[in-house]
């Protein structure tokens, strides 16, 4: 009953408590804002990679890719716990706009535009046939030429806030593509002076992906096209990668384990084949293992940003721990008197407790609503600030960002806090229990701070 | 005999030197009795009271509080003992500034009952303590934060704190030290008061006046009773 006033008495009486309060506030506002934008960066950005990939992807490392692999995806598409397989080329070329000199090296993929969409979020990233993505190579320029769907930063200047203004109607472009076919043992498969293939595609479609490398270096073609470019489809037809995407209810787990065992069993059944010897580069994997050299680089600036933000978070803590140090420092006088008047030494520990409590409850609760808030308006804050002072906080010529990310996530906000009030309790805890164990007569002769 | 104190040694040590303040002092408290501590500053009165009052441990020899060592006291014992069995009034007074002086006057009375205790004893508790504070005559100051009162009137809070949980003892330090003699006068007649409606109560005091009104008076010279 006394510790309760007491302590509140405390809380209510000094005005250090205040600055306690502040700081608390201020620490808590600026781990919860960040660390909100830091795992919204990097959630979004796994995300436009599962995307990107698909559930599971089965995969050569070579450029020559792998064969027999019709059966298996009919195989595949025949299972119920796939909803989408998606064979695809992979490769790289150049790319010349017909007309102009300069060339710019592209990863090229040739898909089945329906069949990728359904495997991945291909479909999604397209402008002009989000809705009808079977006609995403259909151009309305050259009916005889193939189309193309290209990265839309190859083509488009992004606005401030990472927007596009598209035209209509796709623009009117031709693409000059040249690679270098290799056969299926590796070798280039033209010999003679041109060992080169080129064809020209006109720009059907552009693709909006987030992930950067793709939006600003990657072409989509036909796949038929693809695989006659970089001559995949003779003597024996091969493909780089089989994109799969795992109906609903399908864990992770058990899909992957199905396909891996499904692949295994076609191995086997092939291995007496010519080729046979093209599937030992091949691997199952998951989307995040897939895309790890993309993904790692960006975890690692979230594990270097995690590390910075535990250290800022020490400091954190022994600030207001000194705090708190200091406020009962002051106060050993009182726990002198208390212990000589028969309080007990844990009854002294614990009414600093309960006041550090107050103070860290009150002081996180402000600054994690604070940062809630101030999450909710960051992007109307930052369009703010860029209409009136042209200040952008991310730049999105380097960030493939749209709006910053701002998602509240509670259980973060749960953790901050309790950090926080971890931090003031472990802060009234020391010199509480230091004056609180002494003799009374000790603490009240010593002024302890 | 209601307190003891045996063979009391008492020094601090400070680096090299060791100062000796008690040296084999024997003392004893008889029930109701009125004791008066005198002796030159530094002579170790106020560190007798602290052993008495178990405020303080001796480095040999031992206090007892009816018979019983308190050294074999466990730490709830001993809080109980500083609570209900004896009132301290410091040299310092030693009051919280949180708290206005009714609820100073008070906090023994909390401190030594559980939530559901106080709750029934709340209100007589509050009723002694006023009749405490007007004896004092502060009865018309309850509201006021200690902080706000002069050195004699903190003086007397301390005491009524010191009288709230009526103890057996009172253990005053210099209670008159820091007053003029008129006031000095007014809180020794309270004191008076309670020694003839029975209070035990040892004091120190400087002053060979308030010492002639004892009934004993222990004289400390040299880390013992001359
Ligand atoms: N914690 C301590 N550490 C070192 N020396 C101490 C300590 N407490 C008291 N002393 C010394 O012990 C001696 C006795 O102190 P004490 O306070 O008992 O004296 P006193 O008789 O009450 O004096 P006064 O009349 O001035 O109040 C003094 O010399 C003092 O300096
Ligand atoms: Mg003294």
């Amino acid at each position: 009953m006394y510790k309760l006033m007491l302590a509140t008495r405390y809380f209510f009486k000094r005005r250090i408590n205040l600055l306690a309060m502040a700081a608390i506030a201020l620490c808590v506002f600026i781990v919860v804002v960040v660390m909100s934008v830091m795992i919204g960066l990097v959630s979004d950005f796994k995300e436009k990679n599962h995307s990107y990939s698909g559930d599971c992807v089965i995969h050569s490392d070579s450029l020559v890719g792998f064969a027999y692999y019709e059966d298996f995806v009919s195989e595949l598409e025949g299972e119920k716990f796939a909803c989408g397989v998606s064979p695809v080329i992979d490769g790289f070329g150049l790319m010349r706009r017909p007309g102009y000199e300069d060339n710019i090296g592209l990863q090229i993929r040739g898909v089945d535009p329906v069949k990728h969409s359904a495997a991945t979020g291909f479909g999604d990233t397209l402008y002009y046939h989000k809705d009808n993505p079977e006609k995403a190579f259909e151009n309305i320029y050259e009916p005889n030429l193939p189309g193309s769907v290209i990265g839309v930063s190859i083509i488009y200047k992004s606005g401030s806030f990472g927007e596009y203004d598209h035209f209509p109607v796709p623009r009117d472009l031709k693409f000059e593509i040249t690679c270098f076919p290799l056969n299926a043992k590796g070798g280039l498969a033209r010999g003679g002076a041109d060992p080169t293939s080129t064809k020209v595609f006109v720009n059907s479609d552009d693709t909006h992906s987030g992930l950067v490398k793709v939006d600003g270096g990657m072409i989509y073609l036909p796949f038929d096209e693809a695989q006659s470019m970089f001559e995949m489809g003779w003597p024996i037809k091969r493909i780089n990668s089989i994109h799969i995407k795992f109906s609903k209810g399908v864990s992770a787990d058990e899909g992957m384990a199905k396909v891996a065992a499904m692949w295994a069993k076609h191995v086997e059944r092939n291995k007496d084949k010519t080729y046979a010897n093209l599937f030992d580069n091949v691997s199952v994997e998951d989307w995040f293992r897939y895309r790890r050299e993309i993904i790692a680089p960006m975890e690692k600036e979230q594990t270097m940003l995690t590390i910075l933000f535990a250290m800022l978070g020490i400091i954190t803590v022994f600030v207001i721990f000194v705090v708190f140090y200091m406020i009962i420092g002051h106060k050993t006088r009182d726990i002198g008197i208390m212990r000589s008047i028969g309080v007990s030494s844990w009854s002294v520990v614990s009414i600093f407790l309960l006041f550090a409590g107050m103070v860290g409850v009150v002081g996180s609760a402000i600054g994690a609503s604070a940062g809630c808030s101030f999450l909710v308006k960051i992007n109307d804050m930052e369009d703010w600030l860029f209409e009136n002072y042209e200040w952008q906080l991310w730049n999105r010529e380097i960030y493939a960002i749209g709006e910053i990310p701002h998602d509240i996530e509670f259980n973060v906000i749960a953790v901050i806090v309790a950090c926080a009030i971890g931090a003031a309790l472990l802060g009234a805890f020391v010199p509480a229990v230091q004056a609180g164990f002494k003799r009374p007569v000790e603490v009240l002769q010593v002024n302890q701070v | 005999m209601i307190l003891k104190g045996v063979d009391l040694h008492k020094s601090y040590k400070m680096g090299q030197t060791k100062l000796e303040v008690l040296r084999g002092l024997d003392v004893s408290i008889s029930e109701g009795e009125f004791v008066a501590i005198v002796g030159a500053s530094g002579s170790g009165k106020s560190t007798l009271l602290h052993l008495l009052g178990a405020l303080d441990k001796p480095n040999q020899g031992r206090v007892e509080f009816r018979g019983k060592a308190l050294s074999s006291f466990g730490s709830g014992q001993l809080n109980g003992f500083r609570n209900k069995t004896v009132g301290f009034v410091f040299q310092f007074y030693h009051l919280l500034d949180e708290l206005n002086i009714l609820e100073n006057t008070l906090l023994p009375a909390m401190a030594g009952s559980n939530s559901f205790g106080w709750v029934s004893r709340r209100k007589t508790a509050k009723e002694s303590a006023i009749l405490l504070l007007e004896r004092m005559g502060l009865g018309g100051r309850l509201k006021h934060k200690a902080y706000q009162l002069s050195g004699g009137e903190r003086q007397r809070v301390a005491i009524a704190r010191a009288l709230i949980n009526d103890p057996e003892l009172l253990l005053a330090d210099e209670p008159t030290g820091n007053l003029d003699s008129e006031t000095g006068n007014g809180i020794l007649e309270a004191l008076e008061e309670f020694h003839l409606a029975g209070q035990t109560i040892v004091m120190v005091t400087h002053d060979s006046r308030i010492a002639d009104r004892a009934d004993r008076v222990i004289r400390l010279v040299d880390g013992k009773i001359e």
